[in-house]
């Protein structure tokens, strides 16, 4: 018996229920519930997040231009943070007793920032191979791999991207392989460990990656399957059916075991799990995908084993599909203007954001960059501008969502953060200025409302273990 | 003038010159113009372009007989933008070798290898860039490994490329003689930067061996040289101070080793990078040596980069080093005025920044006396902006090279007019440029 059987039998099934309904991370721990107290008693599920909120006071902006995420812009207003949450927003908004008033006249009020496409943690700085991780680039498969375990809590890069705005971020296992594995939701604080920044209750994504990226490290490099992207489109399908019988198998065993006490469990296999929860809707495709053509035919692959794509990342050619995208709900997740650096990338053009958002598709800002991630603000001030240049009317309330709520929605955690209303997280960006201005910088951050990050007060800037002494920012040298 | 000029013009069908088209007289009217000379920023001011040259800029200068008016009232104009490190015209498709003509494999030679003959007019990521404002880039080559298995110490000659459209190429070379050191440098000599100091070392002093005993030379008469003779030909500029030393380089430690072996040498030097250079701000102001920087470099992306920070360039002027601005990603150089906008973000004053993607690469590249500013005799290359020329929200309206407007449609805008909405019923592929 493998040892996951016996797990299996000791615990009443709780681990084979994991299996169809992958452990997202985050419920809180039901360790009374949990009969397991015979054996190491856990008190969460394995890889549970850790993350707790900063410790916060209370906090009332007054007096910013406030753009919602919603769409909405108001002046003049107040912003209530309260047991970290967003409490109110309005005029003349009044302070609770003991909360912190932050004079915000003249500064500009959003949700934090959201990078649905970072490797921060798992190519980290600094590029040292030993700390490159972010590609398990030994077989198109693997989708058995979690980017958690990977990702590096002291890369500096985290903190660089919080003097950005950014308060949470989803990490992604690179690009080289058909199927790269888990991708995994952070929010941005400086953690000991990846649980203690793991966003709770956040889903995970699946990244697969379409294209010459797959083709060409298998195919060029190994010989092997795939070498084309015929070779791509197989790939993906003779894994969907593998899974498709996981699936099926692992659910007949869920009807079969309460009559039949000898009843056995699929042997656990830890790609087709991660697939089985695209294939029940749990894991959210993230797709790495920039030729129009191939996404119609990643909706295709879709359609043929029902799923859904959440996000077409990179998706340089959106544009010329932007229609299909909307009607399929897909999410793009895009550069403002990254263009000709590989043959799929060379139809890129500047008013890809704008056209994919006046298509009334889900329009993202993503950075895939630990130097983007930092002014993801000016990437969408630049798609505003091409925009504008063909005609298009985009306001800041409203190119803030391509930022806030469209990442949120793309990753999957929109009914808690991404948006400035009340009950959401108090997850927050101050800007000296319209945040849409190459001259903007963020001054005050918050994460969960506590105050994380703060421009003119040095003791509110997180510095990694490894930046300490060694970098201007770490203190030394 | 410090580089030998080699002009390249390339024949038509007819077997003629391209010839120099008289070109119009052209007065823009009514902009805040950014002159980055004497003059500093002028309201409400003229520029006349005559013959390919600025013939006048101020608030009231008298507009010639025959001139073409364009108001541009209310937008902002600047002297076309400099790529101060890149590729433009060498590298069309990064993923595709045979679209790359940056560096060459395997070969014997090394400073000899020059970008300029490769160069293509018409390239796409000239097109895109130029119609956004950059109207002139350094060319650099990049270093590979030789026929002897190691890196190329001289990674070969820069170019400075200013971007006329059509098949005419305005291409000076040498400007400048690629050096890789650091980490990247060390890795192509056998893994120790003492290797690439050593190893440059022999070549020079084989170089000035050479032109004293070049008739020895040629009769077998002379020791064993480190390079080919062409090598050692090429880099005569480079020993005679004509041409600089271009050190990519990012530590601190490293670069006073360069300030010292440029002494030793006589060499003149630019920093390349220079992510540490603001470590060694007063030793670089006191030899007068230039930094070409990539200010979004703020990460400490290796252990030569440790000191890297948002501050690099406003420090580095403040100490009084010139600087210039070049975008990491060379297919995007029309990012070089985001950079600027962020250094000023970052505490640099305005003018420096504009000056650092404009003037100061025209300089350092010796091209400083006819384009970088808009003064009265300086070639006629400029942007017309409908906003702060260094915001991301602002678009060009205008380009101009050579006092002649150049599209600012590219393959970009016609893709975009294709796919734009509403849509006719014909599929795209029959939306074509002319029938727009």
């Amino acid at each position: 018996m493998k040892p996951y059987s016996l797990l299996v039998a000791l615990t009443g099934g709780l681990l084979a229920a994991c299996a169809a309904t992958p452990p997202v991370a985050n419920s809180p721990a039901p360790s009374s519930t949990v009969a397991v107290a015979a054996i190491t008693p856990p008190t969460s599920p394995a890889y549970a997040s850790t993350y707790r909120p900063m410790p916060s006071t209370n906090t009332l902006l007054r007096g910013a231009t406030v753009l919602t995420g919603t769409g909405e812009r108001l002046e003049n207003a107040d912003v209530l943070l309260v047991d970290g949450k967003v409490a109110a927003l309005g005029q003349g908004l009044a302070a609770p007793a003991g909360a912190a008033v932050v004079d915000a006249k003249g500064l500009w009020v959003t949700p934090g920032i959201i990078d649905a496409h970072s490797h921060l943690g798992v190519y980290p700085s600094p590029g040292m191979r030993s700390l490159s991780d972010g590609n398990e680039a030994t077989s198109p498969n693997t989708a058995q791999v979690w980017a958690e375990h990977s990702v590096w809590p002291q890369d500096p890069g985290f903190g660089a991207a919080l003097a950005g705005g950014v308060t949470s971020m989803m990490i992604l296992p690179g690009s080289a392989n058909l199927f790269g594995g888990r991708t995994i939701t952070l929010k941005n604080v400086a953690g000991r460990s990846v649980q203690d920044m793991k966003f709770p209750g956040a889903p995970y994504g699946l990244k697969m990656a379409c294209g010459e990226n797959p083709k060409r490290v298998y195919g060029e490099g190994r010989k092997m399957l795939p070498s084309t992207r015929m070779g791509n489109m197989a790939g993906f399908r003779n894994a969907f059916i593998e899974a498709r019988k996981y699936r099926d198998d692992m659910a007949k065993y869920e009807r079969d075991r309460a009559t039949k006490p000898e009843a056995q469990p699929p042997t656990r296999n830890l790609q087709n799990e991660t697939l089985a929860g695209v294939l029940n809707g749990e894991i959210i495709v993230q797709n790495h995908c920039y030729r129009a053509d191939e996404m119609v035919q990643m909706l295709d692959l879709a359609k043929e084993f029902g799923f859904r794509i959440g996000t077409f990342h990179h998706a340089v050619e959106a544009y010329k599909v932007a229609d299909v995208l909307a009607a399929n709900g897909t999410c793009s997740a895009m550069w403002a203007d990254w263009w000709g650096f590989k043959m799929e990338s060379l139809d890129g053009i500047r008013e890809n954001i704008a056209m994919v958002d006046a298509a009334g598709a889900c329009a993202v800002v993503h950075s895939d960059s630990a130097v983007g991630i930092q002014h993801l603000n000016q990437e969408a001030s630049k798609a505003m501008a091409a925009g504008r240049g063909m005609g298009l009317t985009i306001t800041p309330e409203h190119a803030i969502t391509w930022l806030t709520r469209n990442p949120a929605r793309a990753i999957g955690i929109a009914d808690r953060t991404g948006t400035l209303e009340p009950g959401k997280m108090a997850d927050v960006t101050v800007w000296n200025g319209n945040p849409f201005s190459v001259y903007a910088l963020a001054q005050k951050v918050y994460i969960d409302g506590a105050l994380v990050y703060d421009r003119h007060d040095p003791a509110k800037q997180p510095i990694t273990d490894f930046a300490l002494g060694m970098t201007p920012a770490g203190g030394a040298r | 003038m410090n580089a030998r000029s080699l002009a390249l013009v390339a024949l038509l069908g007819t077997g003629l010159l391209s010839p120099l088209a008289a070109a119009e007289t052209i007065a823009l009217r009514g902009a805040t113009v950014h002159t980055v000379g004497p003059n500093g920023t002028l309201q409400n001011a003229t520029v006349i372009m005559q013959d390919g040259v600025i013939a006048a800029v101020g608030k009231d200068v008298r507009i010639p007989a025959g001139a073409r008016v364009v108001d541009v009232t209310g937008q902002f104009i600047t002297p076309g933008l400099i790529d101060a490190y890149g590729r433009l015209g060498v590298t069309e498709v990064d993923g595709e070798a045979a679209t790359v003509d940056e560096s060459a494999r395997g070969l014997p030679y090394s400073a000899a290898f020059s970008v300029a003959e490769a160069i293509e007019p018409r390239s796409l990521r000239i097109q895109v860039n130029r119609a956004e404002g950059i109207t002139a880039g350094l060319v650099a080559p990049e270093a590979s490994m030789d026929s002897s298995g190691l890196g190329t110490i001289i990674a070969g000659q820069a170019s400075f490329l200013r971007l006329k459209p059509g098949m005419a190429i305005d291409v000076r070379t040498p400007v400048g003689f690629v050096f890789t050191y650091g980490e990247a440098g060390a890795d192509l000599s056998g893994g120790a930067r003492s290797a690439v100091l050593l190893r440059l070392r022999a070549l020079l002093d084989d170089a000035r061996d050479y032109a004293a005993h070049r008739e020895a030379f040629n009769n077998g008469a002379r020791r064993e040289y480190t390079g080919t003779r062409q090598d050692l030909e090429a880099l005569q500029p480079l020993l005679a101070g004509k041409a600089p030393l271009l050190a990519e380089v990012h530590r601190a430690s490293d670069i006073l080793i360069l300030l010292k072996l440029a002494r030793e040498q006589q060499l003149k030097l630019v920093i390349i990078g220079g992510a540490e250079a603001w470590e060694v701000a007063p030793q670089l102001a006191a030899a007068k040596v230039p930094v070409v920087l990539d200010v979004f470099e703020n990460l400490p992306s290796s252990f030569e980069m440790l000191g890297a920070t948002f501050d690099n360039a406003t420090r580095l002027n403040a100490a009084g080093v010139e600087i210039a601005f070049a975008y990491a990603e060379h297919y995007n150089p029309r990012n070089a005025r985001q950079l600027a906008g962020n250094a000023v973000a970052h505490g640099l004053p305005f003018d420096a920044a504009l000056a650092a993607i404009t003037r100061n690469p025209a300089r350092i590249y010796g091209v400083g006396n006819t384009l970088g500013t808009l003064e009265v005799g300086k070639t006629a290359d400029l942007v017309v902006w409908d906003g702060d020329p260094l915001e991301t929200s602002t678009l060009t309206t205008q380009v101009y090279v050579g006092g002649e407007p150049v599209p600012t449609t590219s393959r970009q805008t016609l893709l975009r007019d294709r796919y734009r909405t509403p849509r006719g019923t014909l599929p795209p592929a029959y939306v074509h440029p002319t029938a727009k």
